[in-house]
């Protein structure tokens, strides 16, 4: 029992210490996030900076192992050069995470729109389990069904359609376009639900008709959304190793030099490392403009 | 006040970056040569001095590998297939092993330390032996050494300058597969999987690892003399880029590269893929399977590449006394013959070859054949210093790491 006096106030060492955060509130803040935040400080942005340090180093010739004694900027000439490879890789690549953008918006937003406006809320939750319930496969799963559709000599693919795209970059970017279209599809819902039906009432009074409604007023408004759900699916894109070794047949990506060069030449994977972080930056930017970030 | 904040991060970002880069900080190790003679025409390396063991102790109860999937076998994929309780039995030394898949994830882990050792492929191995990180052999401490196939001591791939780096365990060929129904005449020569006008373009594969642009300098060797590539490892610049230009010019014709082999059978079963490098043992699993794909293979006039797996100690092992026991162990005739009766691989010891059983497997993978041996081309590490005694001008491993991302595109 902690001793009272007759003011009401408390002793013993947790009161002191309740007293002592009140009258510091901004100690208290920090306290609360010391653990979190060295987390994120020393775990997550520690290490990403120790890599790109290392993308600083150079290998010794005969050993083969990074050689810590000087910096230079050779791995940095070696991925922008435009004599080499690289550059038409990082091409590529953001070419893919475009197009596998560009897909499932497309077939997140009929969705979408159907299951927050059309469906009744008690069948809205169904459809969101739905729409989620592919997560629960897993990647490398997945991975091999489609591998089994894509197959060029007896896939379902070639078996139903006498067609198939085969195991290339068309068929990488379905299987990307299939693996993220969840994360496209819950902001857009999200973005839909606080949309008032009211103002689908009112286009629909001053004369527009669907397409109108849909074009000048539900697009504009789930611009935030959309660019929302574009985070997922282009920075997942744009990382990937695993899908592109699956169904990608002869395909190189970003993905598959850091992870083919990361025991042999770790400096060189850190710099195109560092390159698929710049491009992500830049579209991180990108997408803050257009309000993503209040829309996650 | 939110430009402070974020200089406040980064500040703390900074100072802790440069607090762990000051502690790693490592000066290269100097070299100074191993004593011993080097056999004409192969280089000297520096190679930084470990020590080696020179008596064997008492086993230290436990031991920490690095080994390929198949190597290690306990009794948990198949209760008949088990060498690793029998090993724990005799000697005490309990058995933690560490499955790799390619030889570059076990040269990180043997580097990053907290091993004994590992069952090195030649592409590995002498990495290893020139970074310091594998400790020379005293091979009069493992008695099973002496019946070890003589073709395989102290060959460029598990020696160097003259000392042996490891118990040789077993090897196996590159050999060209083909699906017997869809590829009617037998191939005879590589020209199959290079030819630009293939029948069998888009099915045909190679495999995914920069070491394959050896393959296409065997090829060259035969096919463009003027070059002069006698060994397919050691290669200068100039028959470095004809190399490439080689395998570039082979990309259109490839469907997929392979590293994984269940993927590669999977590809052969359905027919997306009908021709290409292959090892015996997937055409095995081919024949064997059900229904069976009806798979052949060769071995070109040109000659092939192979692999040829060796035991070796790490220099920071903590128990070198149970790795020695190890590599005695799985160098002795009955338990070597039984791992590569289970993997599919030419065994290295003499002993696997004498019952039954192991007469067929010796036949099979051609083990006490010499002349066979000799026209594989086994995987080692390029490296600068030339592996035919030219000099400092070959192209070394990482360059290949490199021009392999450039011929993928």
């Amino acid at each position: 029992m902690t001793p009272q006096d007759s003011g009401g106030v408390q002793r013993g060492s947790v009161a002191r210490l309740a007293r002592f955060f009140d009258r510091h509130p901004r100690l208290r803040l920090a306290s609360f996030l010391s653990g979190p935040g060295a987390w994120l400080i020393v775990a997550y942005l520690g290490s990403l900076v120790l890599m790109l340090l290392t993308s600083l180093y150079g290998l010794n010739d005969f050993t083969g192992k990074v050689d810590r004694s000087r910096t230079t900027l050779e791995n940095y000439r070696q991925v922008i050069s435009t004599n080499g490879p690289y550059l038409a890789k990082i091409v590529r690549t953001i070419g893919i995470a475009a197009g596998v953008t560009v897909i499932d918006i497309v077939m997140a937003l009929p969705l979408a729109f159907f299951i927050a406006k059309v469906l009744s809320p008690r069948w809205r939750r169904f459809g969101i389990v739905a729409v989620l319930m592919p997560l629960w496969a897993s990647y490398i799963v997945k991975g091999y069904a489609w591998r089994t559709l894509l197959d060029p000599a007896g896939g379902v693919f070639r078996k139903t359609f006498h067609v198939s795209p085969g195991f290339g970059q068309t068929g990488l970017i379905m299987l990307l376009a299939y693996l993220w279209l969840p994360y496209m599809v819950l902001p857009i819902v999200a973005g839909l639900e606080r949309l008032p039906d009211s103002l689908l009432a009112a286009s629909a009074d001053l004369g527009g008709r669907n397409i109108r409604t849909l074009r000048s007023i539900v697009l504009p408004l789930l611009v935030p959304a959309i660019a929302a759900g574009s985070i997922f699916t282009f920075s997942l894109s744009l990382g990937d190793y695993i899908a592109v070794g699956l169904v990608g047949g002869t395909t190189s990506v970003i993905g598959s030099v850091v992870n083919s060069n990361i025991s042999t030449n770790l400096p060189f994977a850190a710099a195109m490392a560092a390159a698929s972080i710049v491009v992500v930056g830049a579209y991180l930017t990108g997408a803050r403009r257009l309000g993503a970030f209040d829309n996650l | 006040m939110k430009s402070t904040k974020r200089s406040v991060a980064f500040a703390t970002v900074g100072v802790l970056a440069l607090a762990a880069c000051g502690s790693s900080a490592k000066s290269t190790t100097a070299g100074t040569a191993a004593a011993g003679t080097a056999a004409a025409g192969t280089p000297t390396f520096n190679i930084p001095k470990v020590p080696t063991l020179d008596k064997l102790g008492a086993g230290e109860g436990a031991l920490d590998i690095v080994v390929w999937a198949g190597y290690a076998e306990d009794g948990t994929n198949d209760p008949k297939v088990d060498w690793v309780k029998p090993f724990e039995k005799k000697t005490g030394c309990v058995v933690a092993a560490k499955t790799a898949g390619t030889s570059d994830e076990m040269v990180s882990l043997i580097q990053s330390g907290g091993y004994d050792g590992l069952s090195a492929s030649g592409d590995a191995s002498l990495r290893l032996i020139v970074g310091g990180d594998v400790a020379p052999v005293n091979t009069a401490l493992v008695p099973s050494y002496t019946n070890i196939q003589d073709f395989l001591k102290n060959r460029p791939w598990n020696s160097a300058n003259g000392q042996m780096y490891g118990i040789p365990h077993g090897w196996g060929a590159n050999v060209l597969m083909y699906n017997k129904s869809v590829v009617t005449t037998a191939p005879d020569s590589w020209s199959a999987v290079f030819d630009p006008a293939s029948p069998y373009k888009g099915k045909i594969t190679a495999y995914d690892s920069p070491i394959y642009i050896a393959d296409a300098a065997l090829y060259l060797s035969k096919t463009k003399p003027k070059l002069k590539i006698t060994n397919p490892y050691a290669l200068d610049q100039a028959q470095f880029d004809a190399s490439v230009a080689l395998l570039k010019a082979q990309k259109p014709l490839i469907g997929e590269y392979w590293s994984d082999y269940t993927k590669y059978q999977q590809a052969v079963t359905s027919g997306s893929i009908v021709l290409g490098t292959s090892w015996q043992v997937i055409q095995n699993a081919l024949t064997a399977q059900h229904p069976p794909v009806e798979v052949a293979s060769v071995i070109p006039k040109e000659g092939a590449t192979g692999w040829s797996d060796t035991w070796m100690v790490a220099s920071k092992a903590k128990h070198p006394n149970c790795m020695y026991m190890w590599m005695d162990w799985i160098a002795s005739g009955p338990i070597n013959e039984q791992v590569a009766s289970y993997f599919g691989e030419a065994p290295a010891s003499k002993g696997a070859c004498t019952d039954a059983d192991g007469k067929t497997l010796c036949a099979d993978y051609h083990a006490d054949d010499k002349a066979y041996s000799d026209s594989i081309h086994f995987w080692t590490t390029p490296t600068k210093t030339c592996l035919d005694g030219r000099g400092d001008v070959c192209v070394p491993y990482a360059s290949w790491v490199q021009a392999w991302d450039a011929i993928k595109g």
